[in-house]
């Protein structure tokens, strides 16, 4: 454990408003923690510059159960990944969100672990985002100015920055059921089955009309850029096309646009690639 | 920070940094020193301890979060009298414990998939989050399946 | 001779109950009053010199204890063979991650915070970090070791491999690379001191060899052996890896506690760890073989690279066993192995599991795979063809006096996976297309047992047994219990030969106070080798009670017993028993040529991986796994699976997901995050089969049995691999990266 705790101290509200005021006292030197499963990683490594933590623990409003309304499903901060792995509902309709929950860390981090941290931690490798991309989520953000809803596509604007302003605090996230019928795809790609960093990371849905024709997709990649994003020229290109090696083929040349994999401690640039076309290539299967 | 914990059934007043980790006041503040310190970063299991029955790495836990809720640690299992719990005797017994570093983590990690089987698709997912080096999970696996099949005979 | 009432059976371990209650008390988990917490500075720099050392304001240095090489009271070199490896850095920096300055304090946290405040000033120099470029540099002029940057050089020759290879009609040559492997025992290592100038030296630790620290203390403080003590807590894994660098860390904790007068707490934290301490060496390996067109294997040159790091540490010994493992399970009258350990500027690698063998088992195993498609023939016809049998005679000129039983051993492990039936199933599932793929795979080998050579002699161990107080017996040895089972198998080698139950038999904590020199805990020679020493002690326990007619000669009750040794020891009797290792008879080693009997004996070995290669990933995953071994005895049927088991699990880690990365010659994954051992979720079944072929020097028959498994696995995949896609992979780990090239070759896959 390399930090000194004198460096640090938490706040710990027992009402949003509270925290949002903590928040705007001294925006910038609070660092919001929920289940504490990347923060205290960083830690324990002695990688975090002193701060003044805010326990969100403490607060009901961030701790209410998730919440059906009609096809869209709003998790509030609180959120764990075992709360959404076991809703009978997400699994049938939103199966993207269970599969990345389930393959996320092992039971000890999903106990604890929150989809609102995961996208506040910001990593272009997080689990949790591209699932929640491929279902169109919005991020609500609360400050004591009020709530504002950004979607997660644009949430991300580069390598570990977000459009979350320093007062701000994600509230909820609301993922959106696509149409019956749709395709959705989810493959994780670590360097093994649990316990793993992914090194390519693909959710994708995929609506088609009766003639086959592709209506609306979407593609989410994490892994293969500074940022977990949509891979909007894929998605353009293949809209209005029936699945085929024709169509696959041009979704693969559009691919190259919309990732930039990298060579690091866990795999290598040429790796990511390939597999990259391997998942846009099964998600595309006709 | 003046903190209540309830841990194996008794009540503990401490007065600890907030953002100390469960872990350590387990082990250097209760003297329980069962969870152990593998890596600090939640990847291999031995400092697991349950939260109301559920496992979760104690390494990544602020204390502060976890004031009046029921805490388990691996000196909470055996009896009053000091009778092994039957997984417990299981593991000793069929060779689920080598060197034994893991095996505290492991065996909490195993008991509340034993409760809540619905927890995970199966066993080896449910104890994915324990590493061990020393049995190959092989013993392991065979004790956590004689101890099920003891609590359904 | 009356059947055996504990040996081949499985009571409980002795240390069950306190691991599976979280009573059992590893080092970190001992209550030391008023102790300080101790780190390590250490280098980033790879090679340089020591300029100074700037303590930046930010945390009250006052308060400290600090100590640098100029505060080392005796001699500032860790002792093992060399004395090349300094404690602390004097002005020479060799690798990174090198200690410089000790620095101590009663809150972690700030020590933790102050180590971050500590600028190492240091002038770079030209490192070498490939086995290519230090033998460059050595031939250049700028050796960092030595005359030429080689620790050690073997050459082992048997008849005439030149002019068979000429011969030969047909000649395959491969070379073969493994990476470092990191040991990662779930408990970092650690050690807490207690010392002064008055009293000497005491430190608790994480260990394997509590002679081998007592051995480096005394120089490092000037002290005799007498004023130094080493106590072993329970310990959470070694697997080598807490073979030797204890004697770095216990040092390191001393000079501490020797200058503060405080008890200190040296607790590696999992990124130290693993960035710092020792790993498997590196390997590269050429083989050359020549071959009769029926697959008869006519000649063998070999030739080992080991990258050793950058001290001499266990070197020698690692590449000693690696050679004489480096032919292989075959008959061959010619045969050459020169091999050589090479500097790097690298953190000194060291022992683990296997210890050179795995590293080239890996290559001639691989070898025989790609021999066998190159002769067009099966590659189990070929190694049935060139097995080993009693008579034949190894490279050092020993003559296997016994028949290793290697076609009864593959044929085991090949029905255990129904081989025939199976492999057709794989060939059919294979010509799918866009599937995975799947292969078998086998390996056949050895592993000697105990030290190599004249070790043995040379350690010229020693263990006792002794009549305690109340007539119980006391085992006192320096054998380790690192979760292999030491504590059990010696209390049931003592019981049976006494007659007695397990419970009359304590086996003492490893003092150097009270237990003598057993040696290291290693070379797979706890049981074998010390085991035998109690058995022949506790004989001789059994037989002065007997003489001085205290017991009858057989038919006694466990309460007689006690009765009859607390009256023989009141009665100023003898109490204590000691043995010391005398090497059985025709077991002769020359030191000098490297000749003669390389180990007293083998354990032998197949083991069959089934495996399957996923299309869109190329990622190896193990289906199924036999593992079949003749270990002379099997006394704890339980913990004898146990080893087997967990050999295999690290065996199959370093064959497909464990591969050290560096940067600037140290580990840059040096995260658990970054490092990939397998999880409970990667588990193959593992399926254990023993044959016994009792051996007349073990007690009960038993041989070593701890590396042996770590021997077989990578070859295994590696020739499975090889039956689903077609393609020798001569380098592990067979990550998904290495094995993706492979992948698109056998499937003209697109890209």
């Amino acid at each position: 454990m390399r930090s000194h705790l004198e460096d640090f101290d938490v706040a710990c509200p027992k009402t949003l408003a509270e925290a949002l005021e903590l928040l705007a006292a001294k925006p910038g030197s609070m660092t919001p923690l929920a289940g504490a499963t990347d923060l205290f990683v960083l830690l324990n490594a002695g990688q975090l510059a002193p701060t003044h933590f805010l326990s969100l623990a403490g607060i009901p409003e961030l701790a209410m159960p998730a919440s059906w309304d009609e096809d869209r499903y709003t998790m509030p901060a609180l959120t764990t990944y075992t709360e959404t792995r076991h809703d009978a509902r997400v699994v049938a309709e939103l199966p993207l969100l269970a599969s990345a929950a389930c393959e996320l860390g092992a039971l000890q981090i999903q106990n604890r672990g929150t989809w609102a941290g995961n996208i506040a931690n910001s990593s272009p490798a997080a689990d949790g985002v591209p699932p929640l991309l491929a279902y169109d989520a919005v991020v609500e953000l609360a400050s004591v100015r009020g709530r504002r809803w950004i979607a997660l596509a644009d949430y991300f604007t580069g390598y570990k920055q977000t459009l979350r302003a320093p007062d701000e605090l994600i509230t909820n996230v609301t993922a959106q059921v696509p149409a019956a019928g749709a395709r959705h795809y989810w493959r994780k790609v670590g360097a093994r089955k649990l316990q793993a960093i992914s090194k390519v990371v693909a959710a994708g849905v995929l609506e088609r009309d009766v003639t086959g024709v592709v209506t609306r997709v979407r593609l989410a990649l994490g892994s293969v850029a500074p940022i977990p994003l949509r891979a909007r020229h894929v998605e353009l290109a293949v809209t209005g096309l029936p699945l085929g090696t024709a169509t696959t083929d041009v979704a693969l040349a559009a691919l190259a646009s919309d990732i930039a994999p990298i060579d690091d401690v866990r795999s290598t640039r040429d790796y990511r690639l390939r597999i990259a076309r391997n998942l846009v290539r099964a998600f595309l299967a006709p | 920070m003046k903190l209540t914990l309830m841990v194996n059934g008794a009540r503990h007043e401490v007065d600890v940094h907030p953002a100390r980790r469960l872990l350590d006041v387990v082990r250097e503040d209760l003297g329980l020193t069962g969870a152990k310190e593998g890596c600090g970063e939640g990847e291999c299991g031995a400092c697991t301890v349950l939260i109301e029955g559920k496992p979760v790495m104690s390494c990544l836990v602020p204390v502060c979060q976890v004031e009046d809720k029921a805490l388990t640690t691996i000196e909470g299992l055996a009896s009053s009298e000091g009778a092994l719990s039957r997984l417990q005797a299981e593991f000793a017994d069929h060779g689920g414990a080598q060197c034994g570093i893991c095996t505290p983590g492991m065996i909490l990690a195993a008991e509340a998939w034993l409760q809540a089987p619905g927890s995970a698709e199966n066993m080896a997912e449910a104890l994915a989050g324990n590493l061990c080096r020393c049995t190959g999970y092989t013993k392991i696996f065979e004790a956590v399946e004689a101890a099920r099949k003891d609590g359904e005979a | 001779m009356a059947p055996d009432r504990l040996l081949g059976t499985s009571p409980t371990r002795t240390d069950g109950a306190a691991k599976v209650t979280g009573q059992a008390r590893y080092v970190d988990d001992l209550p030391f009053e008023g102790a300080l917490h101790g780190k390590t500075i250490r280098t980033t720099v790879a090679r340089g010199r020591l300029r100074g050392i700037r303590y930046l304001p930010g945390v009250p240095w006052d308060e400290f204890v600090i100590v640098t090489a100029q505060d080392i009271p005796g001699a500032n070199v860790v002792t093992l063979i060399d004395t090349d490896q300094p404690y602390l850095v004097h002005d020479q920096v060799r690798h990174a991650a090198e200690p410089v300055v000790l620095i101590a304090h009663a809150d972690k946290g700030l020590v933790e915070k102050a180590a971050r405040l500590v600028e190492l000033d240091i002038t770079p120099e030209p490192a070498v970090f490939t086995l290519d470029d230090s033998l460059k540099a050595g031939a250049q002029g700028d050796a960092q070791y030595g005359a030429d940057n080689v620790f050690k050089h073997f050459h082992v020759a048997r008849g005439d491999a030149q002019a068979a290879l000429a011969n030969a009609p047909v000649v395959v040559t491969g070379t073969y690379e493994t990476g470092a492997q990191e040991q990662l025992y779930i408990e970092p290592q650690g050690v807490v001191a207690v010392a002064s100038p008055e009293d000497g030296v005491t430190v608790w630790g994480s260990m394997q060899c509590p002679y081998y620290v007592h051995k480096a203390l005394g120089p490092l403080f000037g002290l005799p052996p007498g004023k130094v003590r080493v106590i072993q807590a329970v310990t959470g894994g070694g697997f080598g890896g807490k073979e030797e660098y204890p004697n770095v860390i216990a040092g390191h904790a001393a000079l501490l506690a020797w200058k503060s007068g405080r008890p200190v707490k040296l607790i590696y934290d999992r990124l130290e760890d693993m960035w710092a301490t020792t790993k498997r060496h590196p390997s590269r390996t050429r083989v050359s073989a020549g071959f009769a067109r029926d697959g008869t294997l006519l000649a063998l040159d070999i030739q080992v690279l080991l990258d050793g790091g950058a001290y001499l540490t266990l070197s020698p010994v690692v590449l000693s066993r690696g050679t004489l493992h480096a032919a292989g399970a075959y008959r061959c009258d010619d045969v050459t192995i020169d091999s050589r350990a090479v500097f790097t500027n690298a953190p000194p690698y060291g022992a683990f599991r296997g210890f050179g063998a795995p590293q080239t088992i890996f290559a001639i195993e691989m070898h025989m795979e790609r021999a066998a498609r190159e002769l067009g023939m099966d590659p189990l016809a070929l190694r049935r063809k060139n097995f080993l049998r009693a008579g034949d005679i190894l490279p050092t000129g020993q003559v296997l006096a016994d028949d290793p039983g290697l076609p009864a051993l593959l044929d085991d492990a090949l029905a255990a996976v129904d081989w025939p039936a199976r492999h057709a199933a794989h060939t059919r599932h294979n010509a799918v297309a866009g599937g995975s793929r799947r292969g078998l795979g086998v390996a056949t080998f050895f592993h000697g047992c105990g030290f190599t050579g004249s070790g043995e002699v040379k350690l010229a161990s020693r263990a006792a047994v002794e009549i305690a107080e109340d007539g119980h017996v006391r085992v006192l040895a320096a054998s380790t219990d690192i979760g292999q089972g030491t504590i059990t198998i010696f209390g049931q080698i003592v019981a049976e030969r006494l007659g007695v139950g397990l419970a009359e038999i304590e086996v003492a904590e490893p003092d150097t106070r009270y237990v003598p020199d057993s040696g290291p805990t290693v070379a797979s020679r706890t049981t074998m080798v010390v085991g035998g020493l109690l058995d022949a002690a506790a004989a001789d326990l059994l037989e002065a009670l007997v003489a001085a007619g205290r017991l009858p000669a057989g038919g006694f009750s466990a309460e007689q017993f006690r009765a009859a040794a607390c009256a023989h020891r009141a009665a100023g009797g003898e109490a204590r028993f000691e043995r010391q290792y005398t090497p059985p008879e025709g077991v002769s080693w020359d030191d000098a040529t490297y000749t003669g009997d390389a180990y007293a004996t083998y354990a032998w070995s197949a083991q069959v991986a089934d495996i399957e290669i996923d299309p869109v990933t190329a990622q190896v995953e193990v289906r199924d796994f036999v593992a079949v071994q003749e270990v002379g005895r099997v006394l704890h049927p339980t913990l004898a699976a146990g080893q087997i088991e967990g050999g295999v699990a690290q065996g199959i880690g370093w064959a497909i997901s464990e591969e050290v990365v560096l940067k600037d010659g140290a580990m840059a994954n040096h995260q658990l995050t970054n490092y990939i051992v397998p999880t409970a979720a990667d588990a193959p079944p593992i399926r254990v089969t023993f044959f016994e072929h009792r051996y007349a020097h073990g007690p009960g028959g038993a041989k070593g049995i701890g590396e042996l498994p770590m021997d077989g696995p990578a070859p295994a995949i590696g020739a499975a691999i090889a039956d689903a896609l077609g393609v020798i992979l001569p380098r592990i780990p067979f990550v998904p990266e290495r094995v993706l090239p492979a992948l698109d070759a056998a499937t003209g896959a697109a890209r």
